[in-house]
């Protein structure tokens, strides 16, 4: 049975994406949402990610990871050769978003993004109450040590695909345990989309 | 239960020879090669079905000694930190052959081998010879060990070379390949080093064209090839922390001695490489890796390769085969969809890294071989 303590964002992926299919999942950190992925839904997955450390965790557990850029990662790749691209937690800290996007939806049938909603109700108070950047538990981070370089809410997302052509098939808002039925743009802590060519 | 880390123990090199007969071996030149003898070790026992046998390859100078010690001797194999019980290559778990190359001079046929023709050492009547007239003659070596598909391919270096070679080459036979610290084809810069090494051997009088056997090796000029060599084997910061700017003797001699001691460090692997390596076989051999290329999109072919999986390594402070390099294998496997892990793994110790990183390169070989060897418990329910 799956684990009672796999991450929110972590089951919403697994609920969406489907068994057997080829996963590319990109800023794969330590490859949890790999190994979930490949265990629970026999997914064939493939990783791409910067740090060495995380390199060395996701071949313990077996997993094939690149190490490696997303921004320069996705030119070789095939059209077509995933039926999934994630993007979890690692379109924050991408610069080039159009591009990776661009090649994202060219290797992939669909994308899957998750990221931090930079206007839920915490992160609006800290710099309306306080004038001080956020600081909440899905942007950890002080002002001069994040590495993340965009800062976008659910509201800028959705305005991103109407711009870009992208289709939103899925929508997910998480809370902290739950996901948040009204005003995501303001009570989601975090946002996961599921995307695809027009 | 052996302990983690366990030696190998007593080895013996081993000897295979074939093509002796109306059947020499076909070379890439299309000159042909007989009788040909390859040197090779085996560490580990082969399992029931035959399929735990990972094939171990050597890089430029070195030999099938990779693990354990000879009897009466202490010196370990250049690879017995990763080959034993216990270890990357785990020989508890694994049956690791180590093969020779032809072309070299450490058992094998080579240019200091008889000519049975003459009755004398080949010299330069000996064919030129290809990563694939290499891999050719180990495919005889599995052949005759009974072996339809290895597990794993691995080498550093020319070694790397070597495996990218059995995948291309004979894709059905193997389930995964480690190329580390290689490339798809050696660079005008990587060539113009080995070119470097060949003119200091062949400027050398008593090279003699290459038939010197009755009179001793031309020792200038292949010392001077080592030293070059490994200067390309080291980093700039490698070389910074073992030697600085260290004199020899505390003062400037202001003669042209080795005031350095980086100078007689090259001085003394210079010298001693003469005792231990055949002339004629350098030029071979660094001839060997100037031919190979299986860039543009000869590693992977439609013949079954993209079943293999790859575990590419490379290393930051490399300058010799740099990381950029390794990444190109990534990139041709990418476009191929195969199965690929890559690591560059922040190492100081620049293109000898390979013999010296064993810590990270276990955390990679081992889990990876697991997998390759027992693939996945998926689990049977969805989630």
């Amino acid at each position: 049975m799956p684990s009672e303590d796999v991450r929110l964002d972590h089951r919403i992926i697994a609920g969406v994406v489907e068994a057997g299919s080829k996963i590319l999942d990109l800023g794969c950190g330590n490859g949890d949402l790999m190994y979930l992925l490949a265990r629970e839904k026999s997914a064939r997955v493939q990783g791409i990610e910067l740090d060495e450390a995380a390199i060395y965790e996701c071949v313990k557990k077996g997993l094939s990871v690149i190490h490696g850029d997303i921004e320069e990662g996705l030119r070789e790749y095939p059209d077509a050769s995933f039926d999934d691209v994630i993007l979890n937690q690692s379109i924050q800290q991408v610069r080039k978003v159009d591009e990776v996007f661009e090649q994202a939806l060219r290797i992939g049938r669909r994308i899957i993004v998750g990221f931090p909603n930079f206007a839920h109700l915490g992160a609006r108070s800290m710099l309306f109450f306080r004038g001080t950047s956020p600081m909440t538990k899905s942007l950890p981070y002080r002002w001069n040590d994040t590495p993340n370089v965009r800062f976008l809410s659910v509201t800028d997302f959705k305005r991103f695909c109407v711009e870009h052509a992208l289709r939103i098939l899925e929508s997910h808002y998480l809370g902290g345990t739950k996901e948040v039925r009204f005003w995501p743009n303001l009570l989601a802590k975090d946002a996961l989309f599921v995307l695809a060519k027009p | 239960m052996t302990k983690k880390g366990h030696p190998v123990g007593v080895v013996e090199t081993q000897y295979l020879t074939f093509a002796g007969g109306a059947e020499p071996l076909r070379l890439e030149s299309g000159k042909t090669l007989g009788p040909v003898r390859l040197a090779y070790e085996t560490y580990g026992h082969l399992n029931e079905d035959r399929s735990n046998a990972i094939l171990v390859l050597h890089a430029l100078s070195a030999d099938a000694h990779a693990a354990g010690h000879f009897k009466g001797s202490r010196d370990p194999g250049w690879w017995d930190a990763m080959i034993g019980p216990g270890k990357a290559f785990d020989t508890d778990l694994y049956f690791v052959i180590c093969s020779n190359v032809i072309g070299g001079c450490k058992g094998s046929t080579g240019p200091s081998s008889l000519n049975l023709k003459t009755g004398k050492p080949y010299g330069l009547e000996f064919p030129i010879i290809t990563i694939g007239d290499m891999v050719e003659a180990q495919r005889h070596l599995i052949d005759f060990l009974g072996i339809d598909q290895l597990l794993c391919v691995v080498g550093g270096s020319m070694g790397g070379m070597q495996a990218l070679q059995w995948a291309a080459g004979c894709p059905k036979r193997v389930r995964a390949v480690i190329p580390i610290a290689t490339a798809l084809k050696n660079s005008p810069q990587q060539i113009a080093f080995n070119e470097v090494v060949r003119q200091s051997i062949m400027a050398d009088p008593t090279w003699r064209e290459g038939n010197y056997y009755d009179y001793g090796q031309p020792e200038r000029g292949l010392a001077i090839a080592r030293m070059l060599g490994h200067i390309t084997f080291m980093s700039d910061q490698s070389m910074e922390e073992k030697f600085s700017r260290r004199l020899k003797n505390g003062n400037y001699s202001f003669k042209f001695g080795a005031d350095f001691e980086v100078e007689s460090y090259l001085r003394y692997r210079g010298d001693n490489f003469v005792k231990r390596f055949d002339a004629n076989s350098y030029l071979y051999v660094t001839k060997a890796l100037d031919y190979f290329d299986v860039s543009n999109g000869r590693l992977i072919g439609a013949n079954g390769c993209e079943k293999i999986r790859f575990l590419v390594i490379s290393f930051k402070s490399d300058w010799l085969y740099p990381p950029y390099q390794s990444q190109e294998i990534v990139k041709e496997l990418k476009r191929k969809a195969c199965d690929v892990t890559y690591c560059e793994i922040a190492s100081t110790y620049g293109h000898d890294a390979f013999l010296l990183e064993v810590k990270e390169q276990t955390n990679l070989i081992r889990p990876f071989l697991d997998k390759t060897f027992h693939g996945y418990e998926v689990a049977e329910y969805a989630i």
